[in-house]
């Protein structure tokens, strides 16, 4: 059973929007839930953020960074994906925080306006940060905005917004004391400096991690990270975890496990000369 | 019947055994003595007519060898090739006595692959009763209930998290031991009775469990899929595996032949892989063929090794290193794995289970470390705690097995039912299949 892409369109460079057509993903999924795709028989497997649900359609939004995701982003409309399994993960915690920060760096941006969405009908008061290199990168800004009762936005050049991190904006709404509970979806670098503005503040933090995943239904240990000392499966147990408790480090190093393989992958996609742009 | 050459077979992952010819079956079933009390049925944990399927063998009738054969076990090309013979039937049978048992299983393969290459008959399906059952789980279990339950005219809808259905027979036995094309067939025929396969479908996820709860019974056979790992120090570097994951990225997504495929594998020089059971030989046999040296490391002695006989011997033969009363107390390494600390075990006296207790040794010499690329461990996995957690009220175990009664596989839940490892542990493929056939009764009985 194939699952046909709907829509798809790329909203930035190296980034793309996709809705597929899973109903038994889009009817289920909530904020701060996964899917993992099967391109095809010989494809990976691999994790996206449920970024929007619209009836039967689930929305992801992907930067161009491998094999997959290149291959991924020369298909459209009308294009099949063999394999979409989930929701997968724990949902974020949704409740009546009081006022909400939600923070987002890279593509993790693309990850925040459901998690507003849902915050602001449980009655919270929700603040979005988000960073980019420029002003392209900030995406989905006018959606997220539309959940948010403060849209703050940063550029790296200065192009628009605040010239600026969002970790900046952070720390000063810290000060202010008026943060009760924060959300950062980003490169796990970028969650990792960013949720250190909070320790201090005693402040709930979520990050949500990016392990490499295999089955994503916590069959295989791929996905393990630390918290608190203890191992925990990313994909069951997670993405979502408290940020000061995370083994930062080890992430970032089993991340890097396939770099040498991961390269010779694009490699090899590059020099393909293939019309049909496929394997 | 034979086998392929250990140095030709470790280069590829086609089939190590030869089957039968049938001239050498018809030779083999004539050993059989078709005693007049056989113990044989006994120790098949379904009770294959095992001298009535010989006898029909003996006659030529292979037609009706399968007849009898699919009586009582539904997936015999499976069976043939991966039940521990020697604990079961061949383990009991009268001519074990004088050391040579009658190879029931290689005669039980034959038939089931003589019948897949010359038409399966479908079993008749009953009329529709408009009854809705949820198989949760497409291993062994879930296929053998989804089977029995559409032959009843049941209306069965399977549920599978991955995109193959198949469980420990598609990603966790490797195809040199167990073909894929033959699971797929033997499932193939299962769907032909009507029963309705989702895939990429995660029960408690893409199912909420109110709406698994509305079927009229629901089986649950969702295996034990959790892997367990050792707690020691550098676990986590890169190039510690679970068995799982290595053999689902090698089984499954077919890493080995990466890039070709795009999931990737460590694929190394030095694999030391940890465990004495089916996937612990599973797991060297297949890093054996992606081309490593690979080691081993069994905290008992050889002769405690729980693998099933053949392949112990198979991977002896293949050339895998064998370092027994060892257990590793740490991995070594910066990033990436350089090696395990291992601490010699010497047997005491028995445990609760009456087998010599293995005990870490001390003093001088007891430590020694082994050089290493990569490490598995393959040292047991548990049930997978995803769903279970999400059922309230569904009553648990102490090792998270989901508690069922053995006979009917009721479970605390009224019209939940569970059977196979998730019920009882990591156990073998026709205990689940034995016990998924059972519970199937009781579920048709209930829904009467
Ligand atoms: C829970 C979760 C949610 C994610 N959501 C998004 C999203 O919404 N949008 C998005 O663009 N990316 C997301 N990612 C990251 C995405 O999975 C990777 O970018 C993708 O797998 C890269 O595959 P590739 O073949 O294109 O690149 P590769 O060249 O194979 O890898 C590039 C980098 O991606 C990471 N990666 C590779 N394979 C995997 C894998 N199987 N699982 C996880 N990470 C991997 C590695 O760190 C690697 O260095 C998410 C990851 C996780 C774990
Ligand atoms: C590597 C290995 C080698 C083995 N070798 C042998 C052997 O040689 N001989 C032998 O007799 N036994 C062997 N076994 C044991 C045997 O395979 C198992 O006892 C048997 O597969 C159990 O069957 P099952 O149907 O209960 O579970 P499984 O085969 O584990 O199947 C469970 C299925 O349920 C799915 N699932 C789990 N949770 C969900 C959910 N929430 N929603 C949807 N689907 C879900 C899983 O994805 C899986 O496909 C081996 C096991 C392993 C791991
Ligand atoms: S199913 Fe297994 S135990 Fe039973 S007869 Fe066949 S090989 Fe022997
Ligand atoms: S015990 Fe052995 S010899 Fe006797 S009937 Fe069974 S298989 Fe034949
Ligand atoms: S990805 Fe396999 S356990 Fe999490």
């Amino acid at each position: 059973m194939a699952y046909k892409i709907e829509k798809a369109e790329m909203i930035a460079e190296n980034i793309f929007e996709f809705w597929i057509n899973a109903p038994h993903v889009a009817k289920n999924a909530r904020a701060g839930q996964f899917l993992v795709i099967r391109i095809n028989d010989k494809g990976e497997r691999i994790p996206l953020t449920v970024s929007g649900v619209d009836g039967d359609l689930v929305r992801i939004v992907f930067m161009k960074v491998g094999k997959t995701t290149m291959f991924l982003s020369t298909l459209g409309e009308g294009d099949f994906i063999e394999d979409v399994a989930g929701p997968l993960g724990h949902p974020s915690e949704i409740k009546d925080w009081g006022r909400c920060v939600v923070i987002g760096g890279g593509v993790g941006i693309a990850c925040l306006p459901i998690l507003a969405k849902a915050l602001k009908e449980s009655g919270n008061e929700v603040t979005g940060i988000i960073g980019a290199r420029n002003k392209s990168l900030l995406l989905l800004k006018d959606e997220l905005a539309s959940h948010c009762d403060e849209l703050v936005v940063c550029t790296d050049d200065g192009s628009f917004g605040y010239h600026g991190f969002p970790v900046d904006i952070l720390k000063k709404k810290l000060e202010e004391g008026v943060v009760d509970c924060v959300w950062i979806i980003g490169p796990a670098i970028m969650m990792k400096i960013t949720s250190l503005a909070t320790v201090p503040y005693n402040v709930r933090t979520f990050v949500s991690l990016n392990p490499i995943m295999v089955d994503g239904t916590g069959m295989c240990g791929s996905c393990r990270v630390t918290i608190d000392g203890e191992t925990k499966f990313a994909c069951v147990d997670g993405p979502e975890f408290e940020a000061a408790s995370v083994d930062w480090n080890e992430l970032m190093t089993r991340q890097r496990i396939y770099t040498e393989e991961e390269l010779k992958a694009r490699e090899l996609f590059e020099d393909h000369t293939c019309e049909c742009g496929g394997h | 019947m034979s086998k392929r050459k250990a140095e030709e077979r470790i280069k590829d992952f086609n089939e190590v055994d030869h089957g039968f010819s049938k001239q050498d079956a018809i030779l083999e079933s004539l050993r059989c003595m078709d005693c007049v009390r056989p113990q044989c049925i006994k120790g098949c944990p379904v009770n294959i007519d095992i001298p009535g399927f010989i006898s029909a063998i003996s006659k030529e009738d292979f037609r009706k060898a399968a007849v009898i054969l699919k009586t009582d076990n539904m997936l015999p090309a499976i069976c043939g090739r991966v039940c521990p013979q020697e604990n079961q039937c061949e383990g009991v049978c009268v001519l074990g006595n004088k050391g040579k048992p009658v190879k029931i299983g290689a005669l039980e393969r034959f038939v089931a692959d003589w019948e897949r290459e010359n038409g399966v008959q479908i079993p008749e399906v009953k009329e529709k009763t408009g009854k809705r059952v949820a198989i949760v789980g497409s291993g062994p279990a879930g296929i053998t209930a989804a089977a029995e339950l559409a032959k009843e005219g049941h209306s069965v809808t399977i549920f599978e998290s991955l995109h193959k259905a198949g469980g420990v027979l598609t990603y966790g036995i490797p195809s040199f031991r167990l073909p894929k094309d033959i699971v797929k067939a033997e499932i193939d025929k299962v769907l032909e009775l009507g029963a309705e396969l989702k895939l990429n479908h995660i029960v408690g996820r893409s199912v909420p469990v109110d709406e698994l709860l509305a079927y009229d019974a629901v089986f649950l056979g969702t295996g034990a899929g959790l892997p367990s790992f050792m707690g020691i120090e550098g676990e986590n570097l890169n190039g510690v595996y679970s068995a799982n994951e290595f053999l689902t990225r090698v089984n499954l997504m077919h890493a080995d032949s990466f890039p070709d495929y795009d999931t990737p594998i460590m694929k190394k020089d030095k694999v030391v892989v940890i465990g004495g059971g089916n996937v612990a030989m599973d797991s060297a046999r297949v890093a054996k063929r992606m081309g490593a040296d690979v080691i081993l490391v069994y905290r008992r002695r050889k002769e405690d090794l729980p693998a099933r006989e053949a392949e112990v011997e198979n991977a002896i033969e293949e050339g895998i290193e064998f370092v027994c009363c060892a257990n590793p107390v740490r991995v070594l390494g910066e990033d990436s794995v350089a090696g395990v600390e291992c601490v010699r075990m010497e047997m005491r006296e028995e445990d609760a289970s009456g087998r010599p207790c293995p005990v870490p040794m001390t003093g001088e010499g007891a430590l020694f470390t082994i050089d290493a690329d990569v490490v598995i461990e393959a040292i047991g996995q548990s049930p997978n705690p995803l769903l279970i957690s999400l059922v309230d009220n569904l009553e648990r175990g102490r090792k998270g097995n989901v508690i069922a009664d053995e006979e009917t596989g009721q479970t605390s839940i009224e019209n939940v039912f569970a059977a196979g490892d998730v019920a009882t542990g990591a156990a073998t493929v026709i205990e689940a299949m034995g016990s998924a056939k059972k519970v199937a009764r009781a579920i048709n009985e209930r829904l009467k």
